[in-house]
């Protein structure tokens, strides 16, 4: 550290003002440089996330302010049918939604992992749902699942004669749930396979070639190499996942909003609807403040189980 | 034996190779990749083949194949243009994306450069502290953000999402600029405090330029998330003039049982455009920074 008893000196021969000094001294310039980002964030999620879970205790209405009504809210959400069918479709579309998504995402990573022509142009075409504004690709998938005119429907009946009437997709309830999964797994795909993709280049092919010399077939390099090399990516882009697939909102408020009969709320969906449409602000909050548990359940899980390998043998084998 | 083991395998080898690249590539290579690539492009075809049919066409599949227009229209698209509002949500929705973008870059550019280059105690925890940020997700937060938003008086105005947006923007930017500023020489700063540079003045002349790929991928990413954002804006904006294009689509253009969805699909072709233009001229980016950041 000879260095800072260098500019010491050239700033005392410059003599700069005292405002330039100011932002000199370093106590200052990290709290000036720290100070918008921290604000932002301290205002606008640290506070609401504490509001959050106050006005969960309270009976807080559009226009009139609550007061603390201890765990009513709570005991309320017990007792109704249609909070635990959110939490059942949730758990549901999350477990399904995320499999779907990651054993498909792993393939495509996989396949973009060889080499062809046209490679990065189909990378970069396979990134598109992603990019695109979920609410508008939700769209294009309702009317896709249109029960009079899907081109869905017209291809098994009128071009395949595999069914004789079209497809009810978002008519009754289990075909809507599957539908709105098969949506999300869609538009989750890009997102895995282009974040496994990159975890994919950096195995360094070297252990792939001891392998073949040792006489592994391409599945044994796969189950001993890819995948335990692949473990602590996976974790984390699981972690992100799992998170904001069961926190999802876009998607089924755009295609169902909840419908058929509410058989397809996810939690989100439900406190926006007793929340905001509803005007029941401290119900809302409650519905969204119970995502908590299962937020932080399913982090620890997805984390902890699939990173095990990493924290039990330590640092020195990544 | 060995020998005759070794030139078994040698003589195996090249007939494995050549059906390797042959045969075996199509089926396991090119054909799932060709399903992967026909299925994830299927939506947007669909989307951009219904917005240029005329409703004759569109709702007549036992005359007209579904699959190809036979003559295409911008009725819809003119419809959108000038009987709705929609000139004015693309403007609001431009505005939201690009304010909230440039908030968001500089709050983390300063973050960042705080935490990886004036290093002090805790500046580990405080990365930490930001990165969990983004872990919190919108979903829990708009009840009470109304809230906050209808106190500030905020309420129905534009400027709540410009505000807003950094919290989920912020977090993403600021790591993935820490691992950027990781990759310039520290040197460089160095020479400059020896020539008597200020903190400042080595954050603007030297670490920014270099950092540019950097801001740019931050850059085109808040922008792409802000202008896909839709809870916020669904539950802070009542007036329809106001919404962004998301949310108006989905609002504003469903009226009654028929849905039109010549215009729908119209709009949301619109309403993707100029993000998957800005995607087509910064793909690169895009990849790098998607990876990068999970990488970090």
């Amino acid at each position: 550290m000879s260095v800072t008893t260098l500019p010491s000196r050239a700033r005392v021969l410059r003599q700069p003002g005292r405002l330039v000094r100011l932002f000199d001294y370093k106590p200052f310039l990290i709290v000036m440089c720290l100070a918008p980002a921290i604000g932002l964030l301290l205002v606008f999620l640290t506070y609401p996330l504490g509001l959050g879970i106050w006005l969960a205790f309270t009976d807080t209405t559009i226009g009139q302010r609550g007061i603390y009504i201890g765990l009513e809210n709570f005991q309320y959400l017990l007792k109704d049918p249609l909070w635990w069918n959110a939490v059942f479709y949730s758990i549901f579309y999350t477990a399904v939604a995320t499999f779907g998504k990651f054993a498909l995402g792993f393939w495509l990573a996989l396949l973009l992992n060889n080499h062809f022509p046209f490679k990065s142009l189909i990378r970069a075409i396979v990134l598109l749902p992603w990019i695109v504004p979920t609410v508008l690709s939700a769209l294009a998938f309702w009317w896709i699942y249109d029960p009079q005119f899907s081109i869905i429907s017209y291809l098994l009946v009128d071009v395949l004669h595999l069914r004789d009437s079209n497809v009810d997709f978002l008519g009754s309830p289990w075909p809507a749930r599957f539908s709105l999964i098969a949506a999300n797994i869609w538009r989750g795909i890009p997102f895995v396979a282009i974040s496994l993709l990159a975890g994919l280049q950096t195995i360094s092919p070297s252990l792939y070639e001891a392998a073949m010399l040792d006489g592994a077939t391409s599945w044994q390099r796969f189950r001993y190499i890819t995948f335990p090399m692949m473990m602590p990516i996976l974790a984390i882009v699981m972690t992100f996942s799992i998170i904001f697939t069961f926190t999802d909102f876009q998607l089924v408020y755009a295609i169902t909003r909840g419908g058929p009969v509410n058989s397809t709320h996810l939690l989100a969906t439900l406190a926006f609807q007793r929340g905001i449409a509803g005007g029941e602000l401290g119900e809302g909050a409650a519905i969204a403040v119970s995502m908590i548990p299962f937020l932080v359940f399913a982090t620890l899980f997805s984390y902890f189980g699939l990173a095990r390998r990493k924290w039990q043998q330590g640092e020195a084998n990544d | 034996m060995t020998d005759v083991a070794a030139s078994n395998v040698a003589r195996a080898a090249p007939d494995t190779m050549s059906w390797d690249s042959g045969a075996r590539r199509v089926v396991m290579i090119y054909l799932p990749l060709a399903c992967f690539v026909l299925i994830l492009l299927f939506p947007f075809y669909w989307m951009a083949i219904t917005s240029f049919k005329p409703n004759a066409e569109l709702l007549n599949y036992k005359e007209h194949n579904p699959f190809w227009i036979t003559s295409p229209t911008l009725a819809h698209v003119k419809h959108l243009l000038f009987d709705t509002s929609y000139p004015r949500w693309l403007k609001t929705t431009m505005l939201v994306a690009i304010g909230s973008t440039f908030l968001s870059l500089f709050a983390s550019t300063l973050a960042a450069y705080a935490i990886e280059r004036l290093r002090f105690r805790g500046s580990p925890y405080v990365g930490l502290g930001i990165y969990l940020a983004y872990l919190v997700p919108p979903s829990i937060l708009f009840i009470p953000l109304a809230t906050v938003i209808v106190q500030f008086g905020l309420f129905d105005s534009p400027l709540a999402l410009i505000l807003v947006y950094p919290t989920f923007l912020v977090p993403f930017c600021t790591w993935l600029l820490i691992g950027y500023f990781k990759s310039i020489p520290y040197e460089l700063e160095e020479c400059a405090l020896v020539d008597g540079a200020t903190r400042l003045q080595i954050l603007w002349r030297i670490t920014l330029p270099l950092a540019v790929p950097g801001l740019i991928s931050a850059g085109i990413f808040s922008f792409t998330l802000s202008w896909n954002e839709f809870i916020y804006a669904l539950a802070f904006i009542q007036s329809g003039a106001n919404k962004t294009v998301p949310v108006a689509i989905l609002t504003e253009l469903i009226t009654g049982d028929v849905y039109q969805w010549g215009a729908l699909m119209a709009g949301s072709l619109l309403g993707s455009l100029p993000v998957a233009l800005f995607y087509s001229l910064f793909v690169d980016y895009y990849v790098s920074s998607l990876t990068g950041a999970v990488k970090e």
